[in-house]
C-alpha cells in the first residue's frame, strides 16, 4: 500500500505530530484518552437518503403503532394485536398465541433473526447497521433536530466552538427538550407492547401504572436520550458488537461503500484540473475535486476515501454527496458507490462495473437464505401442527400405591388439562386400558368415582387437577395404561383429543 | 522488545509488541469511558457508605441504610404473611366442616396443610404421608378414629393418648400374652383367626379355637367379625390394612404386648389456622371420608376401655 503513490493517507484519530524524522514519538507521548469529536453531519439528499428517509419512517411507525393495533378475539382473551403479556404468561401475535411451553417458537425466531442478519451482510454488506438499527434510526433522527435548531454544519460546529453566552444556552436547552421529548415518546411506547395499550396509557397520566412501567419508561428515556442525543457513533465504534462480528464476515464479494481511488486519485480542484488539462502543469489528475462533501455528511464523521473502516455503517450518505457533487462538475456519478472488493480490483485493472445483482445473488447467499427459509418453513409447519388441548400427567411417586381396605390399589396423579383456546371447553378425561379402573380427585368423595370425569376447563387455562385412579383388587397389578382428553366437539367442530401414556403402579402380584 | 512506529494506514501508533507479523495500535480511549470509570468509583464509595461493607472484628460496618440480610428476610416473611392474612382469617371464621362450600378456600387450607405437613407431620408419617409400621398410612381408606374432616381435626387437636390433653383419644389394649389372660397357644389360635378373618389363611384347626376366644376377648372392641371400632380407635381387622403388620410374628407380638400408638395434640403446638389446614390436607389425601349426615354429639368421652 505504501507504494502506491495515489493514496493519500490521513490519520483518523488523533495522532502523534508528525517530527522531522522517521522515528518521530520518541519525544511526544501520545495522550491515553482521545476527546470525542464533534460530528456535525450536513445535509444532503439523493436516492440513499430517500431510502433512509423511508426506512426511518417504516422502523418509527411499526414502533409506535404497533401495540394500538386491535385484533378481536373473543371475550376471553386481550384485543391487542401484538402483547407480550408476561404477567400471564402469553405471546400473541395476530392470530398466534404462544404459551410459555411454546417459547421454542420465539426461540426459532431469535434464530431467524440471526440467520437472518447473517444474510443481509452476506449480501448487501452492513446494511442492518446504514439503515435499520435503532441506534442509526435515531441517531439520525437526532442529528435532524439538530439541524433544525442549530443550523446546518457549519453552524453546528460554530456553535460547538462558540462560548456559553445566553444564545448557546437557548439554544441547548431547546434542543435537549426535544431530545427528551422524543426519547420520553420512545421509552413510553415500549411499555405498550407488555399490557393493554389503551388502558396502560390511561393508569399512566394517572399515576395507577405499577411502578416497574415508569421505572422502565424512565430507564428508556435515558438510554434513548443518551445514546441517541450524545453517544451516537460512539456506540457503533466502541460498544456494538456487531461491527467487530462483521468485520469477520465481510469478505472480498460483500458489498461495501467504494472510494474508487484509481478514478479519484491524485485529488486535485477544478482549478488544477483545467491547468493540467492544458499543459500548464504535469502529470494527471483524476476525478476527485476533494470537496470534502463525502466527509462533511457523515453521520460518523469518517473519511470514506481511507478506504473501508469499522466506523462505516454504509448508509450511502456519501455516495449521495458525491453523486451531487460529480452532476455539478459534469463528471460520471459514482466516484463512491456500493461495490465489491472483487469488483474493485476489476475496475482498477481497467474492467466495467458489473451488475450489482450478481454481487447480491452468490452462492453464500443463498445457502444463507435456504437456511433462513428452511427454519421459517419448519417454524410454520410446526405452528399448523399444534394441538389446542394439551393432557399432562405427572404419578406419583411417594406413595406409588395405595393399598385399600378392600383390596383394591390406588394410584395418585396429578394431572394438568390445558385449554389453550380462547373460550371455555368441555372435556371428558377417561381411563384406556386399566380394567375396571375408576376415577376420582381430590374434592370428589371417593363413592363417586366413575371410569370418565367430565370437567369444563376455562378459557385459556391450564386446571390442575389431583386424579385418584382406583382398580379393584383382582386387576391390581403393575400395568401400562393412559390418560385420554377429549373436548366435547360442538356440532361442525373437528374434534381435538390427547392421551399420554403413563403406567399403574400396584404390590407385584405373590 | 517495545518497537513502537507509527503505523501508517491509520496514523495511529502502536503498542509496540508483535505477534507472528500481528500488531496492535495504541489506538486511545474515548475520553467518555475514562469519567465513567470515575462515576463507578463514586458509585463504590458511596455504596459503602450506605450499606455494610467494612468488615470488623464482630461485624461489619452499619451503613447509613442500616440495612441487614436478616431485616431483608425478616421483611420479607412479614410481606408474605401479609399476603395470606386474608386467606388465613377466613379460614379461622369457617368450621373446619364447611370449608368445603368454599372449594377456592379448601384448596387453599390443603396448600397449606401440605406445607404444614412437611415441617410437622412427615417425622412418624413420611413425605408422602403413606406412614410406616405403627404410623397409620393417611392415604388409605381405613381410619382408626373416623375419616371425615370434623373427626380428623378432633384427632389432630386433641391428639392420640397424650397426656396433658383431656380431650386426647384415648383406649387401651390388654398385653393379653404378657398379662396371662391368654396363654401362649391360645394368643397363637387367635392369631390364626384373625388370619383367617383377613383372608391370609385358611380355616383350621386353631382357628376354630380362635374364633371362640376372639368372641370371648376381642370382639368388645374389635367387633364380632373383626369390623373394628371406630369409637375407641380399635382396627378393623377383617381388611387388607396392617398398622404394625399381619403376619404371624407380629400378630403375635401385637397380641401378646398390645400396642399403644401416641400422638401430640397439636392443638397445644400449632395455631388453630394450621391444625384446620392440616385436617384438611390430610382428608385430601384420597381415604376422606365425607361428613355423617346428621352429625350426633360428638362423644368426648370413649365408651371403652379408657383406663387413664
Amino acid at each position: 500500500m505504501p507504494a502506491d503513490p495515489k493514496l493519500k493517507l490521513v490519520a483518523s484519530t488523533p495522532s502523534p505530530q508528525e517530527g522531522g524524522g522517521d522515528n518521530a514519538t520518541a519525544h511526544h507521548e501520545p495522550s491515553l484518552y482521545a476527546r470525542r469529536e464533534p460530528v456535525c453531519p450536513s445535509k444532503v439528499d439523493g436516492r440513499f437518503r430517500r431510502f433512509k428517509w423511508a426506512v426511518m419512517a417504516f422502523c418509527l411507525a411499526v414502533y409506535w403503532g404497533t401495540p394500538w393495533l386491535r385484533w378481536d378475539r373473543g371475550p376471553w382473551a386481550p384485543n391487542q394485536a401484538v402483547l407480550i403479556d408476561l404477567a400471564h404468561r402469553r405471546f400473541y401475535m395476530f392470530g398466534i398465541e404462544i404459551w410459555p411451553h411454546e417459547f421454542y417458537f420465539v426461540a426459532g425466531l431469535l434464530i431467524m433473526a440471526g440467520v437472518g442478519l447473517f444474510l443481509v451482510t452476506s449480501a448487501v454488506g452492513r446494511a442492518w447497521c446504514g439503515y435499520a438499527c435503532p441506534q442509526t434510526v435515531w441517531t439520525d433522527l437526532f442529528q435532524h433536530v439538530d439541524r433544525l435548531i442549530d443550523g446546518d454544519r457549519n453552524a453546528q460546529l460554530a456553535l460547538d466552538r462558540a462560548p456559553w453566552n445566553a444564545r448557546k444556552i437557548t439554544k441547548r436547552l431547546t434542543k435537549w427538550a426535544i431530545f427528551l421529548a422524543i426519547s420520553f415518546a420512545t421509552g413510553g411506547a415500549w411499555i405498550f407492547y407488555f399490557a393493554d395499550a389503551p388502558t396502560l396509557q390511561r393508569e399512566f397520566w394517572t399515576g395507577a401504572a405499577p411502578g416497574v412501567a415508569y421505572a422502565c419508561v424512565a430507564v428508556l428515556t435515558f438510554t434513548t436520550f443518551w445514546l441517541g442525543g450524545f453517544m451516537r457513533e460512539q456506540v457503533c465504534v466502541y460498544m456494538c458488537p456487531w461491527p467487530r462480528i462483521q468485520s469477520a464476515m465481510l469478505d472480498e464479494k460483500s458489498l461495501i461503500v467504494t472510494y474508487k481511488d484509481w478514478r479519484g486519485e491524485p485529488r486535485g480542484s477544478l482549478k488544477q484540473a483545467a491547468k493540467v488539462r492544458e499543459g500548464r502543469l504535469p502529470g494527471a489528475i483524476g476525478d476527485c475535486i476533494d470537496c470534502k462533501q463525502c466527509v462533511a455528511v457523515c453521520p460518523t464523521g469518517i473519511d470514506i476515501r481511507e478506504g473501508a473502516q469499522i466506523g462505516c455503517i454504509t448508509c450511502g450518505l456519501c455516495i449521495d454527496a458525491c453523486d451531487r457533487v460529480m452532476g455539478q462538475v459534469g463528471r460520471e456519478r459514482g466516484l463512491i458507490d456500493y461495490c465489491t472488493l472483487d469488483d474493485a480490483e476489476h475496475e482498477r485493472k481497467g474492467g466495467a462495473p458489473k451488475s450489482l445483482v450478481k454481487a447480491i445473488f452468490r452462492p453464500r447467499t443463498l445457502v444463507y437464505l435456504g437456511l433462513w427459509s428452511a427454519i421459517g418453513l419448519g417454524l410454520l409447519f410446526m405452528l399448523g401442527q399444534r394441538t389446542r388441548l394439551d393432557l399432562s400427567v405427572a404419578r406419583d411417586r411417594n406413595p406409588e400405591f395405595v393399598q385399600l381396605s378392600d383390596g383394591s390399589v390406588r394410584d395418585g396423579f396429578t394431572i394438568k388439562l390445558r385449554n389453550m383456546e380462547d373460550r371455555p371447553r368441555d372435556t371428558v378425561l377417561s381411563l384406556e386400558g386399566l380394567a375396571g379402573g375408576v376415577i376420582y380427585t381430590d374434592e370428589m368423595d371417593a363413592a363417586a368415582a366413575k371410569p370418565a370425569l367430565r370437567f369444563t376447563v376455562p378459557a385459556d387455562t391450564t386446571m390442575r387437577l389431583r386424579v385418584y385412579a382406583v382398580v379393584p383388587g383382582d386387576d391390581a397389578r403393575p400395568q401400562p395404561f393412559a390418560f385420554h382428553l377429549a373436548a366435547v366437539a360442538r356440532p361442525g367442530e373437528a374434534p381435538a383429543q390427547d392421551r399420554v401414556n403413563t403406567e399403574f403402579s400396584a404390590p407385584q402380584a405373590q | 522488545m517495545a518497537d513502537k512506529r507509527i503505523d501508517e494506514p491509520t496514523g495511529v501508533e502502536t503498542v509496540g509488541h508483535e505477534w507472528d507479523g500481528i500488531e496492535e495500535l495504541n489506538t486511545p480511549l474515548p475520553r467518555w469511558w475514562l469519567w465513567t470509570f470515575y462515576a463507578t468509583i463514586v458509585f463504590a464509595i458511596g455504596y459503602v457508605v450506605v450499606y455494610p461493607a467494612i468488615p470488623g472484628r464482630h461485624a461489619a460496618s452499619a451503613g447509613t441504610a442500616g440495612w441487614t440480610s436478616r431485616g431483608a428476610l425478616a421483611k420479607d416473611l412479614a410481606a408474605a404473611d401479609a399476603a395470606r392474612a386474608q386467606t388465613r382469617a377466613a379460614i379461622a371464621a369457617t368450621p373446619v366442616e364447611k370449608l368445603a362450600d368454599n372449594p377456592q378456600l379448601l384448596r387453599a387450607a390443603i396448600e397449606g396443610g401440605a406445607a404444614a405437613f412437611k415441617q410437622n407431620c412427615v417425622q412418624c408419617h413420611g413425605s408422602g404421608a403413606a406412614g410406616s409400621k405403627g404410623y397409620p398410612n393417611l392415604n388409605d381408606d381405613d381410619w382408626l378414629w373416623g375419616g371425615d374432616i370434623a373427626t380428623i381435626h378432633q384427632t389432630l387437636e386433641h391428639g392420640v393418648r397424650y397426656p396433658g390433653d383431656e380431650q386426647t383419644r384415648t383406649s387401651q389394649m390388654p398385653a393379653f400374652g404378657r398379662d396371662g389372660i391368654l396363654t401362649a397357644a391360645q394368643v397363637q389360635d387367635v392369631v390364626s383367626h384373625v388370619r383367617v378373618i383377613s383372608g391370609q389363611e385358611k380355616a383350621s384347626a386353631s382357628s376354630a379355637r380362635g374364633a371362640q376366644i376372639f368372641a370371648d376377648n376381642c370382639s368388645v372392641c374389635h367387633g364380632a367379625n373383626g369390623e373394628g371400632n371406630r369409637t375407641v380407635g380399635a382396627p378393623r381387622l377383617n381388611d387388607k390394612i396392617w398398622l404394625y403388620g399381619g403376619d404371624r410374628a407380629t400378630l403375635t407380638q401385637t397380641v401378646t404386648y398390645a400396642r399403644q400408638g401416641v400422638m401430640p395434640a397439636w392443638g397445644q403446638r400449632l395455631d388453630p389456622v394450621t391444625v384446620k389446614m392440616l385436617a384438611a390436607y390430610v382428608h385430601s389425601r384420597g381415604g376422606g371420608e365425607a361428613l355423617p349426615a346428621a352429625t350426633p354429639a360428638p362423644d368426648a368421652a370413649p365408651a371403652a376401655p379408657a383406663t387413664r
